[in-house]
């Protein structure tokens, strides 16, 4: 159990319980994408705002376990201020991570390296990960 | 009578600790099921209805012996069985090849705890035809009832699409008064069995159904077969779904004749190995009877329960559910939380919405866990399941959930 206990100890339970940049905007300047994980009904909402090639704001909202749902808050505050080419560089990398597969290990993931451990569970790796598809979908 | 002791016939048992409580999503397979399949692949692996030599006829053969095995264990007739990919399939194909029948002035009995195999089909058939599809009212609960279902049958009533058992709830519907009801009001009924042949005896001919349909891989068989049980009568008069081999009597250049049923249903090559698996999963249910089935379901369901309800902190929504089914949640963590913790303890739950989000809906939450038993199970995974529950309500707990 002990990785178990890790995994929630760390990061996870704080965004879960205190989202960061919870809430949607009624606002045209941001490109919303929605996506849900079927199988188990995590349903999430990411909003991005770019200005000037710089992502100014990130929001999020949906309903879903504590991984999915404290992943989109630790993406908003890792991806605010960066501008698109970063963001979308450390978007893609976060998730070669999660897929244990060669990433640039050069990137300061913050509070995002406590999802490593979902890598132990790989039946979980879907919820920490759709956040991140749905904000790369943002840029698109 | 002496609990099951079986799981030495299962040989995924000998993988590692295990604790499966997920046969309502899918059942383990026997080693005599795993061996008639084999035994169809090295000493006859050839196709059904086609060759004339000595080996393809024992294939068709084996193949035809397994669809009366299988009509005779729901009291059925041997041309009333139509072998689909499974319950989905089967009940797709019932909605198809009845939708010519259907028009606007119609009306669709469905109910919020179908399985979306049996909802959907027929809400499709509705957006198409214009029919209007209806919902049987449920009890505070999730049953459904007789008297509700009076509240929505009437002379426009065209079908009726109801499950035997439902996957989430485990809850029975009350199907003898419902199908004679439908009868007298000249409505014809659709029933989903996937939780219901598995684990009781199923008799078609007493329950006077006329379609059923339920899944190989729910009971003890094999994925990719299921069954089409329909009454003789309406099978002769509807038209097949898909055409090609085998389906076929004479083609001609611009038409072409059907075989009969249950062949006209049935085009390419059919799952043979599943077949005759599915069939040795029968014999095996049979060598233990299905009243001793039920019986050890029933115990260990009684059993479980009576562990939870001393539980705080855990919700159980189904606690008057007549089979093995439990689904529950620990209070303000999300099953799919939940899950990883009996994952990590070798104890598969089901956690999610279960192909039903009508019910999420009707019980008000994203999602459950489900604990669904079977024959294999025994007391000492009950004990292992409410150990874990208790240490997993306490972790998450102390992990600040």
């Amino acid at each position: 159990m002990k990785k178990l206990e890790q995994l929630y100890r760390q990061i996870i339970m704080d965004h879960y319980k205190n989202p960061r940049n919870k809430g949607l905007k009624d606002d045209e300047d941001y490109q919303s994408e929605h996506i849900k994980n079927p199988s188990c009904g995590d349903d999430i909402t990411i909003q991005t705002k770019v200005e000037d090639g710089i992502v100014t704001d990130i929001r999020h909202e949906g309903s879903g376990c504590s991984i999915c749902c404290s992943s989109a808050s630790v993406l908003s505050e890792l991806l605010k201020g960066k501008t698109v080419e970063e963001a979308e560089h450390i978007a893609e990398n976060y998730l070669l991570m999660l897929m244990d597969k060669d990433y640039d290990e050069s990137i300061d993931f913050e509070d995002a390296v406590a999802y490593q451990g979902v890598k132990q569970f790989p039946a979980r790796i879907k919820c920490a990960t759709i956040a991140f598809k749905a904000f790369q979908n943002t840029l698109k | 009578m002496k609990p099951l002791n079986l799981k030495k016939d299962f040989p995924v048992f000998n993988e590692g600790p295990l604790v499966y409580l997920d046969t309502a999503a899918s059942s383990l397979t026997p080693t005599r099921v795993i061996e008639a399949m084999d035994t169809y692949y090295k000493t006859m692996p050839v196709n059904v209805h086609r060759g004339v030599y000595q080996m393809s006829y024992n294939a068709t053969r084996k193949y035809e012996d397994a669809r009366e095995n299988i009509a005779n264990f729901i009291n059925a007739d041997f041309e009333e069985i139509v072998f689909t990919r499974g319950a989905s399939s089967a009940l797709n194909m019932i909605a198809r090849i009845y939708e010519p029948f259907i028009d606007e002035t119609d009306e669709i009995i469905v109910s919020e705890i179908e399985h979306h195999s049996h909802l959907l089909p027929w809400q499709q058939v509705a957006r198409r035809t214009g029919a209007k599809l209806v919902y049987v009212p449920l009890t505070k609960a999730g049953r459904i009832t007789v008297d509700n279902f009076k509240k929505v049958l009437n002379e426009n009533t065209k079908i009726v699409a109801l499950t035997a058992v439902s996957n989430v709830l485990g809850y029975k519907t009350p199907l003898e008064e419902i199908i004679d009801l439908t009868h007298q009001s000249g409505a014809i009924i659709s029933i989903d069995a996937a939780q219901g042949v598995p684990h009781e005896v199923v008799d078609v001919k007493k329950l006077d159904c006329d379609f059923l349909a339920f899944s190989g891989h729910k009971m003890l068989g094999p994925t990719g077969v299921g069954v089409l049980y329909g009454k003789k009568a309406l099978l002769d008069t509807l038209e097949p779904l898909e055409y090609g081999g085998d389906m076929v009597d004479y083609a001609y250049k611009e038409n072409a004749t059907w075989k009969d049923a249950p062949y006209k249903f049935e085009t390419g090559t059919p799952p043979i190995a599943e077949v005759i698996g599915l069939s040795e999963a029968i014999n095996y249910l049979r060598s233990i009877g299905m009243d001793r089935v039920k019986a050890h379901e029933s115990m260990l369901q009684t059993y479980a329960l009576e562990a939870l309800d001393k539980l705080e902190g855990v919700t159980i929504y189904n606690p008057t559910s007549e089979t093995g089914i439990i689904a529950f949640n620990i209070d303000d963590v999300h099953p799919h939380d939940a899950v990883t913790f009996f994952d990590e303890d070798h104890i598969a739950l089901r956690a999610g919405h279960h192909c039903a989000q009508l019910v999420m809906a009707f019980l008000n939450v994203p999602a459950t866990l489900r604990a669904s038993f079977y024959i294999y199970n025994t007391k000492d995974d009950v004990d292992a399941f409410v150990k874990s529950l208790k240490e997993a309500r306490n972790f998450f707990t102390s992990v600040g959930f």
